[in-house]
């Protein structure tokens, strides 16, 4: 006989579902899919951490990593920086605690964006191997280090203090973690070496030293002391805004008004603006924001569309600028030829972004294969989801023919390049949680092919010209080892001295080649 | 004779000359030849051979394109100004043996191929309007003749009967042959030397009173020459004996209006009065061929397209049933498909009958 459902029975088996689990079952969402990605998440959240915070307090990142073997798939993962540390206070929740940190929520160029925090890394490790994660941190000179080994209560998804000291740490500030975690370490394609190597390229004002597992010592030197300029935070603009967004931003705001709501917590909206939407969505400008029933915010939102609002300022949006992009390609591609761009600010959905470009041609890299592409949101390499990406997209529908390599239909171009797109913007879409590929905005795509004809238009020229000066090489010299020939066989064959032939011939050379570049046409 | 060769030298003289004249001031030295193409062939009804054009092209020395070609003819004009002044005569082998080298700091040669000297050589004799012969080169001797026939050829008398086997081999220079005595009605030349020795172990030349000629493919120049002057001289009908497949009946074309690539030679070498012999469309059926076809390839195919347009042809309605026949057909036949009716039917019977009855194509 089966038993009877009912809402008690279904009771006994529903139960808070603990952090952890949900981080077991997601972790493909969250960059933990085998234990090679694993390996670069983790690298990458520490990374990504240090030079935000070095930035932040304009201090030049000096990031020291290493990754050790320990066998039997354990590897032991140590990111140390110069950054300005971390408050005693602060750290077990930091490191301790999921979903804990100041990035959240924030319309600002950073690198934050990526992934969910160094904590999922923590507990990772924790989970597949037991380890605790070990933090230390400075603030300052004449300040104690802090010592902590954290693990998380994975129930209450609240940090577990293992240990705590205060320790010797002959270093000025900064922090250094490790995590031993389960892992897999693999060189070539979507591997940490990779990573490390085109951080350092769109990050040139990084000192970067890094110890592979086959303790191999790799140095990655500063190329310029020249920190990027401090992004600023913006008001969302509210072409950008989503209705659920604004609802909840309705609930929360300080403003008395509707008026003032939309004058104060966005940007870009005048007295005159806020009373057109207002107007439009048939709402009274004086109302409390809060009172804002959901049919209203509909309408409001609505509204919004209609109504014309200036872009948003852009000077919030920090590009890594064409110089220095070119200084890290130099310095980690060796190429005969560099060029680079950065497109002017442009907005889609009301959020700002600047798309650059540049890419280095020739050199050591590889004639026959297709060009290498790099992809990169706010500073962070996109290794994966290379075919979903608006950036693969538009490098695929942009005609490199006209620019001097081959290509095939759909496919990227061949011939020895290292391309590079970066896009910066206080909020970049990405097309899914894992947050590897760029979502295809119109305005988006359109930005990346105008950054690529520019590049483009550069190598083109570069490639007529180094071509036809090596053709006009060949040429001349193809001459001057004929005209020897040419003036015996003449000389032969009509008693005439060779020695003045041969000299009235590289005369003629000498007059120029080109003007004598006469086809040999039939005539009547 | 002497003061031939010397206009000839003066000639190639010249040639390195007018060079040297545009070298000095200090243009681009070029060499001006008549396009050797079927554009720039044309078929001149009134003496029915295959006539050049007067399109030429230009080939200069400071391009890219040209520079090895003219080089090449330069030199070769050289070696042939040698060659006169020595009183010797060498082989297209040697000629190219004679210019190959390799250019000093480069991997280059001068001349990689055989074809490339043979091509300079026709070039000079478009340039000078000498033959090959005259500039003293000579191509390999490739034809044999068997016949009741006395020449003399540099003091020595030979007659073409008492030969053996062999018969007389066909140097590639017949100009300075004398005939002593011709007692032959016809010559018939054929493709195939095998059947040329066939045609020979039977006596046929005896029994027909006939010259039998034969090279291998191709007509060689000195063959063509021969026959020539057979017709010319000796008013000897010429019959031609080839397969029953395109590159068969281009022999004939040949030997008959001259061909694309040397129709500067046309007058030396055409003989318009020869007649096609066989095998021709109807002898499949007449001799029982039938099971003896090979099937036309897609070469065999577009080759018999090209011809059926040729000018020479296009009017000529008794070839245009042949070409219609094999077309039809989709098929080719060899000489030696005769053979299946016994070793010996083409001498026995096939020739004799077709002789007797006429059965030509013109």
């Amino acid at each position: 006989m089966e038993k009877e459902v009912t809402a008690e029975t279904l009771a006994k088996q529903q139960r808070e579902i603990s952090i952890s689990e949900f981080f077991l079952k997601n972790k493909h969402l969250l960059g933990f899919d085998n234990p090679r990605k694993a390996l670069l998440t983790t690298i990458k959240e520490a990374v990504d951490n240090s030079l935000d915070a070095c930035e932040e307090a304009r201090i030049l990142p000096n990031i020291i990593v290493k990754v050790e073997d320990l066998q039997e798939d354990r590897f032991e993962v140590t990111v140390e920086d110069n950054g300005p540390g971390i408050v005693k206070e602060q750290i077990p929740k930091i490191f301790g605690k999921l979903l804990y940190g100041s990035k959240f929520h924030r319309l600002k160029c950073s690198r934050g964006q990526q992934g969910i925090g160094i904590s999922a890394s923590a507990m990772y490790g924790q989970l597949t191997t037991g380890k605790p994660i070990i933090i230390v941190s400075k603030t300052k000179k004449d300040k104690p280090a802090h010592y902590y080994e954290l693990q998380i209560d994975t129930k209450r998804n609240e940090p577990q203090i293992i240990a705590e000291q205060i320790v010797e740490w002959e270093a000025e500030h900064g922090t250094k973690i490790k995590i031993v975690l389960e892992a897999k370490y693999q060189k070539g394609k979507q591997s940490i070496d990779e990573y490390l190597e085109q951080t350092a390229i769109v990050n040139p004002h990084l000192s970067l030293i890094y110890t592979n597992p086959e303790k191999q010592k790799i140095e990655f030197p500063r190329a310029t002391n020249e920190l990027p300029k401090e992004p600023k935070e913006i008001k969302p603009h509210p072409y950008g805004i989503e209705l659920g967004i604004l609802i909840s931003m309705l609930r929360d705001t300080q403003s008395s008004t509707l008026q003032s709501f939309l004058q104060n917590d966005f940007c870009r909206v005048s007295a005159k603006v806020a009373k057109e939407i207002c107007d439009k969505a048939g709402v009274y400008e004086r109302s409390r924001p809060s009172r804002i029933a959901k049919q209203e915010a509909e309408n409001l939102y609505k509204a919004i569309q209609q109504v014309k609002i200036i872009a948003p300022p852009t000077d919030s949006v920090t590009p890594i600028g064409d110089e220095l992009l070119l200084r890290g390609l130099k310095k980690e591609i060796n190429a005969d030829f560099y060029a680079s761009v950065t497109r002017p600010p442009s907005v889609y959905r009301g959020n700002p972004f600047i798309v650059e470009a540049s890419l280095a041609y020739g050199g050591d890299l590889q004639k026959e294969d297709s060009i290498k592409l790099l992809r990169f949101a706010n500073r962070v390499p996109l290794q994966y989801q290379q075919s979903a990406c608006a950036i693969t997209k538009s490098v695929i529908s942009t005609a490199w023919r006209n620019y001097g390599l081959s290509q095939s239909k759909g496919a990227l171009p061949i011939g020895p390049v290292v391309l590079l797109v970066h896009i910066a913007s206080v909020w970049v879409p990405f097309t899914s949680e894992s947050k590897e590929a760029i979502a295809h905005y119109p305005e988006i795509v359109k930005e990346i092919k105008l950054a690529l004809q520019d590049v483009g238009r550069k190598l083109a020229s570069y490639i007529r010209k180094h071509v036809r000066a090596k053709e006009q090489r060949a040429r001349a010299s193809l001459f001057e080892n004929y005209i020897p020939e040419l003036a015996s066989s003449l000389s032969n064959l009509t008693g005439e001295k060779k020695e003045k032939i041969q000299e009235d011939l590289l005369k003629i050379l000498k007059k120029g080649i080109p003007e004598l570049e006469e086809n040999g046409q039939i005539e009547k | 004779m002497d003061k031939l060769k010397n206009k000839i030298k003066d000639e190639l003289k010249l040639l390195g000359k007018k060079v040297i004249n545009k070298i000095e001031k200090k243009e681009n030295p070029f060499l001006e030849v008549p396009v050797r193409s079927l554009s720039n062939v044309s078929y001149d009804k009134k003496s029915k051979t295959l006539k050049l054009g007067e399109n030429t092209s230009k080939r200069f020395f400071f391009n890219v394109a040209h520079s090895k070609k003219f080089l090449q003819t330069v030199e070769v004009a050289s070696i042939c100004k040698n060659l006169l002044e020595e009183g010797k005569h060498a082989s297209l082998r040697d000629v190219f043996y004679m210019a190959k080298r390799t250019i000093p700091n480069t991997k280059v040669n001068l001349v990689d191929e055989q074809t490339e000297t043979d091509k300079s050589l026709e070039d000079l004799e478009l340039i000078t309007e000498f033959s090959r012969e005259q500039l003293h080169v000579n191509a390999n001797k490739m034809g044999s003749v068997v016949g009741k026939v006395k020449i003399s050829d540099r003091g020595d008398n030979i007659n073409w009967a008492k030969l053996g086997s062999g018969g007389w081999s066909i140097p590639s220079n017949v100009e300075e042959i004398k005939f002593e005595e011709v007692k032959a009605n016809f010559v018939i030349y054929m493709e195939k030397q095998a059947i040329w020795e066939r045609l020979h172990e039977d006596k046929v030349w005896e029994k027909l009173n006939c010259i039998l000629v034969t090279s291998q493919g191709q007509t060689t120049r000195g063959i063509r020459r021969l026959l020539q002057r057979l017709y010319d001289e000796h008013k000897l009908p010429i019959y031609v004996l080839t397969d029953f497949d395109p590159w068969g009946f281009y022999i004939y074309s040949v030997i008959k209006y001259g061909s694309i690539s040397l129709a500067h030679m046309s007058e030396k070498m055409a003989i318009p009065g020869v007649k096609f012999l066989g095998i021709m469309a109807e002898d499949i059926d007449k001799y029982g061929l039938n099971k003896h076809l090979i099937k036309l390839n897609e070469k065999d195919i577009a080759r018999l397209k090209q011809m059926k347009d040729y000018e020479w042809f296009r009017d000529n309605k008794a070839w245009q049933k042949e070409f219609e026949a094999m077309k039809k057909l989709g098929s080719k036949a060899e000489i030696q498909a005769l053979s299946a009716r016994g070793i010996s039917f083409i001498s026995e019977k096939y020739l004799p009958e077709k002789i007797k009855n006429k059965e030509t194509i013109d």
